[in-house]
């Protein structure tokens, strides 16, 4: 008997997914409402027996592990030095964290901005700036600023390793939970994560899922281990890279799209040309990008804010959808699941309008500069040209009839030529809602978790938008 | 706020002094900025290299973040007039307004007097400004004298 039990308590819903090892297969998966609020064993245990249910039978697990976007998720603040450097660095961190980046300062920290901090309820503040030996005068600034102000939640800081000892000493007079790391951008450009991720994953286990009431589940299953994003970017990267003589799918993108917000992982590289400048900070070969004003339900206003007058009469009169009646309808009722054709088309609309945006500010832009040495092209961010597989996960594909239309968005550059987006990539589809539970079971089985996505996550082709089996 | 300034001072003291270099505007030529990057190195100064195909903005915000005492600009294509033009107005808007600009290379077109060129780029706020074909080890002794060894 190797049975596995993954659990994903989400922000609405808790997801569980049953793996059998032997078979390298998913048992089952089940869901209910994520009952954080009031106590979270027991929307897990509405869904386990929703399980056993579909099983048939009540099955023992070796190991039952769990990530969680309960409550909020886990709320960051990045705080920088130059916007286009240190401030971007810290917020790459953060969301490679699988935090969502709530607030975003550069230079030295105002009184009002400080106060944001708190009425925001940020649950851990990233405090950066300053390359190595470069500056430390704003990041000692606004430690001191953040010490006077008398923040309590933990403050991870990883700006110019020169600064350290003094923010240590600032730390302990304003008794601050504070954390040293490596520096975000140790020199100009150069990205470095890994350390500053680790401290962040480190402090939600040990913190914030206790504060927020997640723990508590702790008795009845083995552990917490992740946030839910960092999850999904984990399942992404084995799938991409592969295990060992376990082949993955080479580069590849993960579109996310929810009710609060709109995911893009990317695990490529930055370019495979030689003939580029790159220009830019350092990027990240996993990338995660999250777009708080996308989304199909809490986040629906903002998909028409960018949009004007004309637009909206536009697709009122050529595709008979008042877009702000149906946007309202959908933000005032979140649980809106769609009736009928109309509904499922507006959905689709919606999704498209996401994925299309969402690409947009994720993938890299490519410009030719004139010289007098003739033509060379200037490259910002991430070319996904060449991608192999955009994969689709998230309730509202996964449920829509039109999965097919709403992926192949990623791919439309429209008038935009000058965007590095995937050009003739194969569709996936997480149909079985799997890759966060993959991602937990890649930390202790990766050939497994690998094996299973591969399995079953289906190919889907255009016009007739068939699942092809 | 004494606290501050002192921690300051101290941290000051240990770091070597640090020049921003690069080449403006739509301009390709690497090689000489390598050397400039190798001179100054071996000098004993911290460079930071931001390269070829540089805004105004890539310069001051290197500079920021690196606590820079210095930026020095290349600009080999003729256009460097019109790729400077403002730049000291916006280290002052970043808060750098003591920051040291230099420039040098083949930085205006055609042959005009250079005594002209060079007036019109310390107007512009310039420090030092250097003619076609100054080798950086001319530089390097204004470098001294600015920054100190």
């Amino acid at each position: 008997m190797s049975n596995y039990l993954l659990i994903d308590f989400g922000s609405t819903f808790t997801k569980l997914c049953a793996v059998d090892s032997i078979n390298e297969s998913v048992i089952g998966t089940a869901s209910y409402s994520t009952t954080v609020e009031t106590d979270i064993t027991i929307g897990y245990h509405k869904a386990l027996e929703m399980l056993f249910d579909k099983i048939g039978k009540v099955i023992d697990f070796e190991q039952v592990i769990a990530c969680s976007s309960a409550a909020g998720g886990l709320k960051m603040a990045a705080i920088g030095l130059v916007k286009e450097l240190t401030v971007e660095a810290a917020k790459r961190v953060c969301l490679g964290a699988g935090a969502k980046v709530d607030l975003v300062f550069s230079h030295h920290l105002n009184k009002s901005e400080v106060n944001q901090i708190v009425e925001k309820k940020i649950d851990i503040i990233l405090l950066a700036g300053g390359s190595d030996g470069g500056n430390f005068e704003s990041v000692i600034y606004n430690a001191r600023l953040l010490g006077k102000a008398g923040i309590k939640v933990p403050i991870v800081y990883a700006g110019n390793k020169s600064a350290q000892d003094e923010i240590k000493e600032i730390f302990d007079e304003y008794q601050i939970n504070g954390y040293i790391c490596e520096n975000v951008m140790p020199e100009i450009n150069v990205l470095n994560i890994e350390s500053a991720k680790e401290q962040i994953r480190e402090i939600f286990l040990k913190q914030i899922i206790e504060a927020k009431g997640i723990k508590k589940i702790e008795e009845q299953i083995n552990k917490v281990i992740l946030p839910t994003p960092l999850a999904v970017l984990e399942a992404a990267k084995l799938l991409s890279e592969g295990y060992l003589n376990e082949k993955g799918l080479g580069e590849i993108v993960v579109v996310d799209i929810g009710g609060a917000t709109t995911d893009i992982y990317s695990i490529c590289t930055t370019t495979k040309r030689s003939d580029v400048i790159i220009q830019g900070l350092e990027e990240p070969f996993a990338k995660r990008t999250v777009e708080g004003d996308l989304g199909m339900r809490y986040s629906a206003l903002g998909i028409i804010k960018s949009l004007s007058e004309r637009e909206i009469n536009f697709i009122k009169e050529d595709k008979k959808i008042d877009i702000i009646e149906e946007v309202k309808k959908r933000y005032n009722n979140v649980t809106f699941l769609p009736e009928n054709e109309h509904d499922e088309l507006v959905e689709k609309f919606l999704a498209e309008i996401c994925a299309y945006r969402a690409m947009h500010r994720h993938c890299g832009k490519i410009t030719e500069v004139l010289t007098p040495m003739g033509k060379v092209y200037n490259q910002i961010g991430k070319d996904l040209s060449e991608i192999n597989y955009v994969i689709g996960t998230g309730g509202i594909i996964i449920k829509s009839k039109y999965k097919y239309d709403i992926l192949k968005q990623t791919t439309n550059i429209l008038n935009n030529p000058i965007e590095l987006r995937p050009i003739e990539p194969d569709y996936l589809i997480d149909s079985e809602y799997i890759m966060a539970a993959m991602g937990l079971l890649s930390k202790i089985e990766p050939m497994l978790a690998l094996r299973i996505m591969k399995k079953y996550l289906v190919n889907i082709r255009g016009n007739t938008d068939e699942l092809s089996e | 706020m004494f606290n501050v300034i002192k921690t300051l001072t101290k941290i000051g003291e240990n770091s070597l002094k640090t020049i921003v270099i690069g080449v403006i505007g739509a301009d390709v030529h690497a090689v000489g900025n390598k050397i400039i990057e190798y001179t100054l190195t071996k000098s004993g100064y911290k460079v930071i290299n931001i390269g070829v195909l540089s805004t105004q903005e890539d310069f001051i915000n290197a500079a920021i973040e690196t606590n820079a005492n210095m930026i020095l600009v290349s600009s080999l294509y003729g256009h460097g007039e019109i790729d400077c033009r403002g730049m000291r107005a916006k280290c002052i808007e970043s808060g750098i307004e003591d920051i040291f600009l230099y420039v040098g290379g083949n930085i205006v077109v055609g042959k005009q007097d250079f005594s002209e060129v060079k007036r019109r780029f310390m107007d512009m706020g310039f420090n030092r400004v250097y003619p076609p074909g100054t080798s950086i080890d001319e530089a390097l002794r204004d470098i001294k004298s600015d920054l100190g060894e």
